[in-house]
């Protein structure tokens, strides 16, 4: 094995930097991988949901006689039935009851919950039960919702949820559950005075994030106790509020986490938990639900938004102010909504230097399904808007689009948050940008309807920085890793074996990483947010250093030499003239052929209380280039080129960075070009993925290109920072303002042939008239 | 509702089933012989994470009836994988990472086996156009495309 100079003189190892095979790799093409739908429990049950029929009701009566007599049903759960718990939830808000209570507030709704030996009969079940509905009058969109004499989709005072961490919650005004504001300099001030002002209306769609597994939970609530086996992203804030509503110790609360078939925020946070423990519950056997893709299509979306926006700068080019007032379209609950307003507030300025900053952002609430994370959120909503923007004032100054960034981005050291509160700017934007532009052809001579553009953004990313891990060395000299990040395909099993593999200068095959099962596996706050190798796999690099150190002292008492003569490399300790592999250490130690060794390790806000404000962990970079091309005859656009930048600090492993940039960009081009939850009268109408289109192979542009930055500048292990997320918010902001270059500035996502080619006509109008 | 009697060769051996006539195929493979190679996702022959090979030919399990395939043969990614070509295809994919959370990932394997033996695995517009009725959501598609084009060719030997 080669072996180069690491930050520890102890340790002499180059498994960190390699593209190592996945380390799940065989088990995934094989079809040997379990997913939760692939677990079979003794004595199991199939549970199906009853969801609402109406977007906004009170429920005047259920019956479900007729569907508990049939036969093999074993359970039907309703909400009133729920009556020895507070069977509300929601991390952020408790606004939600495990079943309806007393009243529906969007399509799909769950009402009724049934048992049954298998998955046929619960269907048949549930069209047994009778509800009977009293309508309510209906907000469907955000202008509903907001209007002066809406109805109130929820009444009395907010309860704040476990893990909402936006300290205090704001009051609700009406259907606004949550409200981010931020205020530097006066914009009233700036724009009085400034020579060029760009001003607009903009809409942002709903859309799917369609992780291919759905939501899909198998419970088995015992007595005082319930094992969850669930296709969740952050098992242990599932087990907490599982232990919340069912009055139970935390420790009596299991959750087991096999691989994920998707998650990008959809399966973050609690979803399908509370019906299913609660089913079983009833049944007093395990339960499995698992969605169909209807059912996951009303669990969780990304907020759909409307947005006004107004910049404005000197004729130099030097950017002045911003004004932004947002409203998210959260749904019927707020899921993460306040953390996605929170976070679409931090991007709304962008990564510029300002002197003078507005940015007011409503979370409301609406009679449709409840909207939560999808990746990128907050920052995917804000950056093509405030993009255009600065690509507008920069055709009015007369500025090449790179030229106007080059003069105003912020630079490494300087505060992000307008008001200088939290963590500072700690990328090269310029450096990133222009190797973007150049991937693209940003000089080259192009084409009538062929446009290109570039994107800059900062997302908030790392959530809250606390993270555990244990590595244990068997007799053997092999290696464990529990460490409670979900795999869900980003790569984490893999890259924490490189990182603890390059602690112990070991192989990486050598390593074995678990999936959480939170009875065994050290505490995670979550997998989201961009922070498993910058959180989690700090924690596992520090266990196994933790273990390497024991290692070190098991040789020097062994050989009764001093520590710091020894160090370990390939798979051995050497020093003071000696050496032994680590099983042979075991065996010194242990006298026997067994025992076992572990190390731990510990993330922990460094200072204060690692809050969102104080926050975040790092800025994640978000910055992207495309070349399209428009056919003006149809007004279908075809996105040619993406550069990606991967700020990522260290590349652990670099070929999957690259892939994750790539999978990012896909679903980019499809919430920029054809992605969109359509309602009507709070109805979704395209709840199947045959209306409802994602990405196919030929919308791959023809030219992809992923470029990864190593600046060594991320606070993670070698200096990484996450990945992952950036790339998305960044392409549909690419793929607008390159639209916006061949001719055709958009308002509104996705840029459909309908949309563009009517702007196109209005356009040519406009310049004829 | 009636049962049928079916006797299908999964994976090269012959099973004999007894279903209800509505039976599709994707359950009888994961909950009667615990093949969960083949996924549930869309239900509407889109994304393709059920495919399964019957009589050669990939199709979507999700929407295909059990008492269709009797008499037939089908293989799922449990029996592919245990063939030596099999080893080819992993490879070619573990190599370029072409997989990340595996969901979709033995429906594409088995698409690209049917249109290989099929001779229609030649060059990159084969694989664009072979893999129309895959979904990744993973991906991004390229490391998928450059896999494929590896498996490009004639069938191994």
């Amino acid at each position: 094995m080669s072996t180069k100079p690491a930050a520890d003189p102890s340790v002499s190892a180059d498994r960190v930097g390699r593209s190592e095979p996945r380390k799940d790799a065989g088990e995934k093409a094989s079809g040997r991988a379990q997913f939760a739908g692939d677990i079979n429990v003794p004595r199991m049950l199939h549970g199906k949901v009853l969801r609402s029929e109406l977007p906004h009701a009170k429920i005047a009566s259920i019956d479900t006689a007729a569907a508990a007599a049939m036969p093999g049903v074993v359970a039907v759960l309703t909400g009133p039935e729920l009556d020895d718990l507070d069977p509300y939830w929601g991390h952020a808000i408790k606004d939600r009851p495990i079943l309806a209570m007393d009243r529906v507030r969007f399509v799909g709704d769950p009402i009724a919950a049934v048992a049954a030996e298998d998955e046929a009969t619960a269907e048949a079940a549930l069209r047994e039960i009778v509800v009977d509905y009293e309508e309510l009058p209906v907000a469907g969109t955000i202008a509903e919702a907001i209007a002066e004499d809406a109805p109130l989709i929820h009444e009395g005072a907010l309860r704040p949820g476990l893990f909402h961490g936006l300290g205090k919650l704001p009051e609700r005004e009406g259907n606004v559950c949550y409200r981010y504001r931020l205020d530097a300099g006066s914009t009233e001030l700036a724009e009085a005075e400034a020579e060029l002002t760009v001003e607009g209306e903009y809409e942002f769609p709903a859309v799917y994030q369609y992780a291919m597994e759905t939501h899909t939970v198998v419970a088995d609530f015992g007595d005082g106790e319930v094992t969850l086996w669930a296709s969740c992203q952050h098992p242990f804030l599932v087990r907490a509020e599982i232990a919340d509503l069912f009055n139970l110790p935390i420790g009596r609360v299991r959750v087991i986490v096999p691989y994920l078939g998707g998650g990008f925020g959809s399966k973050s946070y609690t979803k399908m938990e509370p019906i299913t423990a609660a089913l079983s519950r009833k049944a007093s056997r395990p339960v499995r639900i698992q969605n169909r893709v209807d059912e996951s299509m009303v669990t969780t979306r990304r907020h759909g938004m409307r947005c006004r926006m107004t910049t404005t700068a000197d004729r130099d080019g030097r950017l002045r102010s911003r004004s932004v007032r947002l409203w998210l379209d959260t749904g019927a609950y707020a899921d993460n909504g306040p953390r996605v307003c929170a976070t679409a507030g931090d991007a709304a300025p962008g990564p510029y230097r300002w002197e003078a900053v507005h940015v007011d952002a409503s979370c409301v609430y609406s009679n449709t399904a409840p909207a939560g994370s999808y990746r990128a959120f907050g920052a995917v909503h804000l950056q093509w808007i405030g993009e255009l923007q600065i690509d507008e004032l920069a055709r009015q100054a007369g500025l090449d689009p790179l030229e106007i960034r080059r003069r105003n981005l912020l630079r490494p050291g300087q505060p992000v948050r307008p008001d200088g509160t939290g963590k500072p700017l700690d990328a090269d934007l310029v450096g990133d940008v222009e190797k973007a532009a150049a991937a693209v052809g940003w000089s080259e001579p192009k084409g009538e309807w062929t446009g290109r553009g570039v994107a800059v953004g900062l997302l908030a990313a790392g959530a809250h920085p606390v993270s555990s891990a244990n590595v244990r060395m068997e007799s053997d000299g092999t290696a464990e890793v529990n460490v409670g990040t979900t795999e869900m395909g980003q790569g984490a099993r893999t890259v924490m074996a490189q990182i603890a593999a390059q602690e112990l200068a070991i192989d990486t095959a050598d390593v074995t990483v678990q999936g959480a099962d939170t009875r065994f596996t050290p505490y995670d706050r979550s997998t989201g947010a961009s922070r498993s190798t910058t959180l989690a796999g700090l924690a596992v690099q520090r266990a196994a250093a933790d273990l390497r150190e024991r290692l070190l002292a098991t040789a020097a008492d062994a050989w009764g030499t001093d520590r710091s003569e020894l160090a370990v490399a390939d798979g051995m300790v050497h020093g003071a003239g000696r050496e032994a592999s680590y099983s042979q250490l075991m065996a010194e130690r242990f006298g026997f052929s067994g025992g076992e060794l572990v190390g731990q390790g510990e993330v922990r806000p460094e200072q204060g209380s690692g809050s969102y404000a104080e926050g975040p962990v790092f800025w994640e970079i978000c910055i992207a280039a495309a070349q399209v091309e428009v056919d003006p005859e149809t007004g279908s656009v075809s996105v040619d080129r993406m550069a990606t930048i991967a700020d990522v600090g260290k590349a652990i492993n670099p070929l999957l960075v690259e892939r994750q940039d790539e999978g990012a960009v896909l679903q980019g081009v499809g919430n920029a070009l054809f992605e969109e939850m359509v309602y009507a009268d709070g109805e979704l109408t395209n709840s199947n993925l045959l209306d409802y289109r994602v990405p196919r192979i030929d919308d791959m542009p023809e030219q992809m290109t992923g470029i990864i930055v190593e600046n060594a500048d991320g606070p993670g292990p070698y200096g990484a920072k996450g990945c992952g997320e950036g790339a998305q918010a960044a392409t549909p902001a690419a793929v607008a303002t390159a639209l916006a270059d061949a001719g055709v500035p958009m308002t509104q996502l996705p840029l459909t042939p309908e949309r563009v080619w009517r702007r196109i006509q209005q356009l040519k109008e406009a310049d004829t008239g | 509702m009636s049962d049928v009697a079916v006797t299908i060769a999964v994976n090269g051996r012959p099973r004999e089933l007894v279903v209800p006539a509505r039976e599709l195929l994707l359950d009888s493979l994961r909950d009667r012989l615990g093949l969960t190679g083949a996924k549930r996702s869309c239900e509407v022959q889109v994304c393709g994470t059920c495919t399964v090979l019957v009589d050669g030919e990939p199709v979507s399990a999700c929407t295909y009836l059990t008492c269709d395939a009797d008499g037939r043969d089908v293989l799922t990614i449990e029996g592919f994988a245990a063939t030596a070509e099999f080893a080819e295809f992993e490879r070619a994919f573990t190599d370029r990472a072409a997989l990340q959370c595996g969901f979709c990932t033995p429906g594409f394997l088995l698409t690209l086996k049917a249109l290989r033996d099929a001779g229609e695995l030649r060059d990159r517009n084969d694989v664009i156009a072979g893999l129309d009725g895959n979904i990744c959501r993973c991906t991004g598609y390229k490391s998928i495309v450059e896999a494929a084009e590896s498996l490009a060719g004639a069938p191994a030997p």
